[in-house]
Formats: structure tokens, sequence, C-alpha cells
């Protein structure tokens, strides 16, 4: 899994320095912190979007990498803005229109702990690459198997995605020339065919794997995270606990 | 492209205690698919579960926006659990989930437990149910197969799309009516489960057209390759 990958931004800092099973936990603790804090603390959910700031400025990723990345969560919000609109109970007059207070809040919810949540992940993947994220998972004591499939799976990604390549550029040759949409139609029949021979070629390369001595897990390289790694990577959720601690003083 | 499963849910539409109960029944489920997968899994099958697992990854990909957090998409549990079988198929699809969550910020982190739990869990056994159940037609032929995975994808998705519907009947945001969700997602998954029949049902047919030794459903339904004579060594 050596190649460039869409959601990854490679970097020597020391966040992608970071042993990848600390950045899993921390990144699995900080957003439950988002997820748990009370949706009428605004000032605390600046205080998250502040930290995860502050983990770019260590990683070097420009915010406008991640907001392009970040429009993946688009279909999900989407209908969060609707809701002002839609839910019924007391009504709050916003530049002339009467929106309903409960559909507000509700909306920005959604919003803003959907929006928080993408930044995290997308904070992991742009510092871990796949591989290193398969290795952090391993020492998080994931079962082998879960780590086989897992490894096969994001190699065989590239393996489908070559082969509809091949499958087009075959269609094209013999005279096939659909524009836009229209190519759906016949992706969308040869289904089954990209699946075999996926298949076929996925077990040369499985073959080709084990012959080289893979036995399903990564290879370990590297010594486990000292403590100190693991204070540095969790103090950012740490300070997102505290901020949730602290809506109870100041609501 | 399409894949069996229902929905994912961003971060933030659950409350806490329902994500960590869902968590908790995701963590045991998955766990339990992970010990029983491995009489599945030999040498000849971990090339197929990780092209399952990718397949259904990038069907994954097509998604529709159904309610705020919530997005309607194929879901692959059926076709999964056709051609590697119930256990492996729920690993290969909770792979999915999990690799989608943390590498390409699909699906909220603390939603893992209800999504895994509704489409790795729930519709993989909905789909791999209605296989089993109906594993006689699917060993008569070509056809036969064919409109059993079709109606298996179309099950898992509905009932993966129900399983969605109860999490959000304990914990969900009080903002939209219990009605107008249930109809609401019921009605896109539907749609949603016919294209996933489609898909479930060409690959199902083609795999099984040039390997069926790979159909797991089909494993003991090969006829006994008949010897006449006695004289072949």
């Amino acid at each position: 899994m050596g190649h460039a990958h869409l959601l990854h931004r490679p970097g020597d800092t020391p966040v992608h320095r970071l042993a990848p099973q600390v950045k899993v936990v921390a990144a699995l603790a900080f957003v439950l912190c988002v997820v748990t804090t009370p949706r009428t603390a605004f000032w605390a959910f600046g205080v998250h979007l502040a930290l995860l700031a502050g983990v770019w400025v260590i990683a070097r990723v420009p915010p406008g990498w991640l907001a392009a990345r970040a429009l993946i969560e688009a279909p999900f919000v989407v209908l969060a803005l609707l809701l002002p609109f839609l839910s019924g109970g007391p009504a709050v007059d916003v530049l002339g229109v009467s929106l309903s207070q409960t559909g507000l809040l509700v909306g920005w919810n959604i919003l803003a702990k959907g929006t928080l949540g993408v930044l995290t992940s997308l904070t992991l993947a742009a510092t871990t690459s796949p591989r290193d994220l398969l290795v952090g998972l391993q020492r998080l004591r994931v079962p082998s198997m879960v780590i086989t499939i897992a490894t096969l799976m994001l190699r065989y990604l590239e393996v489908i995605a070559a082969e509809a390549q091949r499958m087009r550029l075959a269609r094209v040759c013999r005279g096939h020339n659909p524009r836009f949409l229209w190519q759906a139609g016949a992706t969308a029949r040869s289904v089954g065919t990209l699946f075999i021979r996926s298949y076929e070629r996925g077990e040369r390369v499985h073959l080709a794997m084990v012959s080289r001595g893979w036995t399903g897990r990564m290879p370990e390289t590297g010594t486990p995270a000292p403590t100190r790694a693991w204070v540095a990577g969790l103090a950012p959720a740490l300070l997102a606990g505290l901020a949730v601690a602290g809506t109870t003083l100041w609501p | 492209m399409t894949a069996p499963v229902a929905m994912h849910m961003s971060d933030g539409l659950l409350n806490t205690p329902t994500t960590v109960l869902f968590l908790g029944v995701a963590v045991i489920g998955v766990a339990i698919a992970a010990v029983k997968a491995r009489a599945d899994l030999d040498d000849r099958a971990a090339p197929m579960a990780g092209l399952v697992a990718a397949f259904v990854f990038a069907t994954q990909m097509l998604n529709f926006p159904v309610l705020a957090g919530v997005s309607g998409h194929l879901l692959g549990g059926a076709l999964a659990a056709i051609l590697v079988g119930p256990w492996v198929g729920a690993l290969c699809v909770s792979i999915v989930l999990v690799v989608q969550a943390l590498l390409f910020s699909d699906g909220g982190l603390t939603a893992l437990g209800a999504n895994i739990t509704n489409m790795a869990l729930i519709g993989t056994a909905a789909g791999f149910g209605v296989a089993l159940a109906l594993k006689r037609l699917a060993a008569r032929g070509k056809a036969g197969l064919v409109a059993v995975s079709f109606i298996a994808a179309l099950v898992n998705t509905v009932v993966a799309a129900l399983g969605f519907v109860i999490e959000f009947a304990i914990g969900g945001d009080a903002a939209f009516s219990l009605g107008t969700v249930a109809a609401t997602v019921l009605g896109v998954h539907v749609l949603i489960g016919i294209g996933e029949g489609v898909i479930t049902a060409l690959t199902v047919g083609a795999v099984a057209a040039a390997r069926p030794d790979l159909v797991y459903l089909l494993r003991g339904t090969a006829k006994p390759l008949e010897l006449r004579g006695k004289a072949a060594a």
C-alpha cells in the first residue's frame, strides 16, 4: 500500500510520527467528547474546533485542503439546513423569516457535531497512511483475521479500479463512445464480469503476497508507544473532555 | 453501483447512552462473527473475503440524503453472505464501515456501533436467512440463484433500515416524529433495495457461472462427478 492515497497527506511532523494506535484512540475519544457536548453550549464547540485547528497547525495540514475533502459530509447535512423551516414549536424571527426554534437547535446540533466528527476523521486520515492505520489497529489487539481482510480489501480497491479502467478502455476501443452518465448503463451490465476479473487477478495478487512471506498480519516495525506519546496524543481529547465538563458549570 | 445496507448515521444523531449501547451490541456481534469465521476463512476464501469487502466498499460510495444526518446507499450484506457466508460476510461489512469511518470520514465514529449493528449484523443475518430458506430454489439453477440473490438483497436492505428506525426510536432526536422517519427511511430503502437486488443478482450470477465453487450458499449442492466405466485410473 505504498501508493498515493486520496485522503492521506504524507509528511514528517510530530502528528505524522505519533504511533498510529495512539491516534486512533485519541480520535475516538475526541469525537465522543464532541457528541457529549450539550447543543446549547456554543462556546464548547468553538473550543473543540480550536483544538483541531491546533493539531492542523502542528501537522501542517492547510484548512483549504481539509475543507475540500469535508464536502463528503454534504449529503448528511444538507437536510439539517431544512429543519428550521419544517419543525414545529415556538418560532423565532431571523431576518424577517419565521423559523422553528427547536428546528434551529436540532439542525445546529447535527451540523456542528457532524462537521467536527468529519474533520476529526479527516485529520486522522491525513496524518496516518492506510498501512499505519492497519498496524495501529493490530496493536490495539484487533483480531488478526480482521487485519487480513482489511489489508486485502485496501489492496483490492486498486485492483477493482484498474480492472474497471481496462474494461472501459476495451469498450471504447470497440467503438463504444458514451458521454457522461450514459456510461453507467454499460458499467452496471458488466458488474458481474468486473467482479470475476477482479477476483481472478486478486487471487494472483494474494498468491504473490503469500509467496513473499505474508502471513495475514502487518509486519511489525517499531516499538510500543511510550507513555509520553500517549499523553501527547490524548491531550486534545483531554482538553475537549474538560470543555465538556465545563459546560455543566457555564451552560 | 450499490451494496446492501441501509444507512450511515453521522455523529450527534443518537444520544450518548444509545450510542454506547449499540457499540456494545456491535462489539459482541463482531467478536462472535470473528470466532465463527475462523472455520470458513481458509487460504482460498481469504482473497474472496477481501474482494467482497472491496466491492462492498466501492458500492457504498453512492450516497443519497434521506434525513438530516442520515444517508441511504447500497449495503452489500446479502452479497457478502451469499458469496463468503454469514460470519465472514458480517466481518467484511463491519471492516468496510470501520475503514470508511476512520479513513474516509463516511459515517460518524461514534455512530459506528449502530451502523455496524444495522448493516453488518442485522442486514447480513436477514439476507442470509432469506437465502438459506430459499436454498433449494437457489441450487436448482442459475435463474433460481439470481432470484434468491435479488430477494435476499431486497430484504437485507429493508431490514437494516428497520434497525435504524428502532435505534432512532430508542435514542434519536425528538424533532422528527417517529412515523415520518419510519416512512421516509423505509420508503427510500425499498427503492435502494431494488437497486441493490439487481447488483447483487448480477454479481452472484456471474460468479456462479464462472466459479460455482466460490459461492458459499451453493456449498454441498454440487452434483458429484459421475464416473462411467471403471477403466479410468
